[in-house]
């Protein structure tokens, strides 16, 4: 699909560290934008496993955060900025497997250590910024 | 080839603890407790049979647009769960068989 906008289409949510409750509310929703767009199929299933994914990664690690998105001329950008304790070695935290996670929130069976794989899996450009102590923006951008 | 989810539950004797569209086209499934691998790996038109009954495995079904969750050994999804579920009209049936038997059996049924 091609979507020629002149304004984008934008919204944004507000994410907390611990607020399981919440988790994939932002995701499910954008996912209902996209269908609404008439976005294919598949593209709208990488957005939402990219978009939950990065959820999590707040929820779970990033004290509180916003996950922003904005659909235009074709493509689909999402932001989720954390003030979270950062990432120290983002070659490892990208390893299926390697997971900083506490043993609680493996037993609700997340912390496998695949949220960022996923994540890059399912996205066309995917970048990562972090410092640490100060927090971490994932751009993920997915043709649409 | 598929079998309509209202034809296995029907086989297979699920107990269907939150309704919706029962007539999704099943080819498979996917079995695990692991959130992400469900995200990364499951198909649409696979069950995810799970012993996770908290309220995220909704919100994994619908991104991936699974059309039901299963849950074995005989449990329940947690109340707030099955509330966010009939929201979200995710499907999730329960079955007292272990995860193995469910398998076994869809496996058959799906293969005949």
């Amino acid at each position: 699909m091609t979507t020629k906008t002149s304004k984008p289409i934008e919204g944004s949510f507000q994410l907390f560290e611990g607020d399981f409750t919440n988790a994939g509310k932002a995701s499910t929703e954008l996912r209902n934008v996209l269908k609404g767009l008439a976005v294919a199929d598949d593209a709208v299933r990488r957005a939402g496993v990219a978009a939950f994914e990065a959820e999590m990664n707040v929820i779970i690690h990033g004290v509180a955060g916003t996950l922003h998105y904005a659909v235009s001329d074709g493509e689909l950008n999402i932001t989720i900025t954390d003030m979270g304790p950062g990432i120290k070695d983002i070659n490892l935290a990208m390893q299926e497997g390697y997971s900083t996670a506490p043993a609680w929130v493996r037993e609700l069976g997340w912390g496998a250590g695949m949220g960022l794989p996923n994540i890059q899996k399912n996205s066309d450009k995917f970048k990562i910024d972090t410092v640490v102590g100060e927090g971490t923006t994932l751009q993920i951008t997915i043709f649409i | 080839m598929g079998l309509a989810l209202t034809e296995l539950i029907d086989k297979l004797g699920f107990e269907i603890k939150v309704g919706g569209d029962l007539n999704k086209i099943v080819e498979g499934c996917y079995i695990s407790d692991l959130l992400s691998d469900v995200m990364a790996r499951s198909n649409e038109h696979e069950l995810w049979i799970t012993l996770q009954t908290h309220p995220n495995i909704v919100a994994v079904s619908v991104i991936k647009g699974l059309p039901a969750i299963v849950l074995s050994n005989g449990r329940s999804p947690e109340p707030a769960t099955a509330a966010k579920a009939a929201e979200e009209h995710v499907v999730i049936l329960s079955s007292s068989k272990t995860t193995f038997e469910i398998a076994g059996l869809l496996y058959n049924l799906l293969k005949s």
